[in-house]
């Protein structure tokens, strides 16, 4: 980092104060309520849970193409607002957007920033969304292939991290495992049944090497978060979650990704994240050894395994044997996706990571690790960017 | 060892989009001939075709007629219907195979025609063509059958 990195950086200087979500709701379960509706009712959540109101708000922060300003303003009556803008690319900026916000509020351009991500599939299931992408020169590349959906195409990714370094259908299962022993004790998870290592070898196989179980859910929802500075979260209802660092973007290596397929082989059988890690790190002043617990963005287990490893917590290709030892669970040594994650509690474009990472540094998280003092979150592997985030108890 | 025989992938893209830097690519695959975009200048392959060489900047491309000679780098089989469509082409095999003479460019393709039981990571695969679409021609990949 440069030597005026002390001077220029947002550690610290921001907090979340409040979170607010919708009910998960199975894919295309949220109609009648629209989607900007959605978004309205997780962002009035959270700014009750914070104690603040629409008035206090004067920015957003998102992601993913994020929301239509101008119409929440409309309808949720906020007068005036001084920032609003959104990282590029798609889930991959989830965690990020925190720090955009955070960027804009130690900027002096704004005061209360709101970040929210929401989705709602009745007409679009996102397991398959690839194949309604419209026509353009560049999918030509891999439109045509049947690779329907982003599960289909992170199976490349997965095959070669198996064929590379041994990584097994075993170790997916740990993860799907794990994620669903933690869902079955969060009230508001989708999926609360515990699942077997036979339940998962009987699932059909949507595209090998991944099965059902190593897709993410599809489903409807809202999650928001209010931000605003250190200074002022001290005087709000809630212990302040403090922003330590947020990082995104990620190296030309990595690039396009999955839409790319021409990423040099390490990097190729990664999560993209590694530059986004060493920065994050750099910046949060931590490492790994501090990470009391992690929000993995996990659209597929593989993944889960691959950014383990891209954030330091063994060497690359350890990562399946890393989660075959137990370490991942709720009780092992790097407990991850607390809440179920978006494999077993719900899928909201990794908004939903953001909201368990502030559950458990507030101490009221429904798997709570003891004294969490540090939390990691990442955004979606995908194309750049991608984006991670770790939080601290304030 | 599944027998069961990779098919053609399901006609779900319609017809191929262009532009004036992926066209020639597109044009050489409608006359079944495999061509890849290698700088003029500095002589640095690339894949999909861009405006810039990444290395140099050139936007000079010599369209290198390829033989098809490649290597299986990663796969995956579909064996499930997702969407409408896909019903009459299970399974299928998307994957991406790597030009070794090609500096080791890779191209997003399927693997057709051959036991799926028969597929291993970094296995010698040859060029076939596919037209899953009527009048649209796409590039696919076979096991070279001395290795099958």
């Amino acid at each position: 980092m440069t030597t005026a990195s002390s001077s220029r950086t947002i550690r610290n200087q921001t907090a979340i104060v409040g979170v607010g979500a919708t009910p998960y709701y199975r894919r295309g379960g949220s109609v009648p309520q629209t989607l900007d509706e959605l978004v309205g009712k997780a962002i009035l959540e959270a700014l009750r849970d914070s104690g603040l109101t629409a008035r206090d708000v004067d920015g957003f922060a998102y992601f993913s193409g994020g929301f239509d300003t101008g119409y929440l303003m409309e309808t949720l009556g906020i007068p005036e607002v001084r920032f609003t803008a959104s990282l590029t690319g798609t889930g991959g900026g989830s965690a990020g957007s925190i720090g955009l916000g955070a960027a804009a509020i130690v900027a002096g351009m704004a005061d209360v920033v709101v970040c929210v991500g929401a989705n709602q599939q009745a007409s679009q299931r996102f397991g398959a969304i690839t194949s309604a992408y419209p026509a353009t020169p560049g999918n030509a590349f891999f439109g045509a292939t049947g690779l329907v959906g982003p599960g289909h195409i992170f199976a490349l990714l997965a095959r070669r991290h198996m064929h590379l370094y041994g990584t097994t259908r075993d170790h997916f299962a740990e993860v799907a495992i794990s994620a669903r022993s933690n869902a079955v004790t969060n009230p508001e998870a989708r999926m609360r049944t515990p699942l077997t290592r036979e339940e998962y070898f009987a699932a059909p196989m949507l595209a090998d090497p991944h099965c059902l179980f190593d897709f993410c859910l599809e489903t409807d929802g809202a999650v928001a978060v209010v931000l605003t500075s250190a200074e002022r979260a001290r005087d709000l209802c809630q212990p302040p979650v403090s922003v330590l660092a947020s990082t995104h973007g990620g190296t030309r290596d990595w690039g396009r990704s999955i839409y790319w397929m021409n990423m040099p082989d390490k990097v190729f059988a990664s999560s993209g994240h590694a530059s986004v890690a060493a920065r994050l790190y750099a910046e949060a002043g931590v490492g790994p050894a501090d990470v009391d617990c992690a929000q993995f963005y996990d659209h597929f287990t593989s993944q889960v395994i691959m950014q383990i490893e891209d954030y330091g917590f063994c060497e690359r290709g350890e990562g399946g044997p890393f989660v075959a030892d137990g370490n991942i669970r709720i009780d092992g040594a790097l407990p991850i996706n607390t809440d179920g994650g978006q494999l077993s509690a719900g899928y909201v474009w990794g908004m939903t990571h953001v909201r368990e990472a502030v559950q458990q540094l507030r101490g009221d998280a429904c798997n709570q690790v003891r004294d969490a003092q540090v939390a990691l979150v990442t955004g979606g592997p995908s194309n750049l960017p991608v984006s991670g985030l770790i939080l601290g108890r304030g | 060892m599944d027998e069961r025989i990779a098919r053609h992938p399901p006609a779900l893209g319609g017809r191929i989009v262009t532009d004036a830097w992926t066209a020639p690519f597109w044009e050489a695959a409608a006359m079944r001939e495999l061509v890849l975009p290698c700088c003029a200048a500095c002589g640095t392959y690339r894949m999909p075709p861009t405006p810039f060489c990444p290395n140099c900047h050139s936007q000079s491309i010599d369209w290198m007629r390829h033989a098809g000679a490649a290597v299986l780098y990663s796969y995956t089989i579909v064996d499930r219907v997702l969407i409408d469509g896909m019903e009459g082409s299970l399974p299928y095999v998307p994957a991406v195979v790597e030009f070794p003479d090609a500096q080791g460019i890779r191209l997003i393709t399927n693997i057709v025609d051959c036991r799926i039981g028969a597929l291993r990571v970094d296995a010698p695969v040859e060029l076939t063509w596919i037209e899953p679409v009527p009048g649209t021609v796409l590039p696919a990949f076979t096991l070279s059958r001395e290795k099958e």
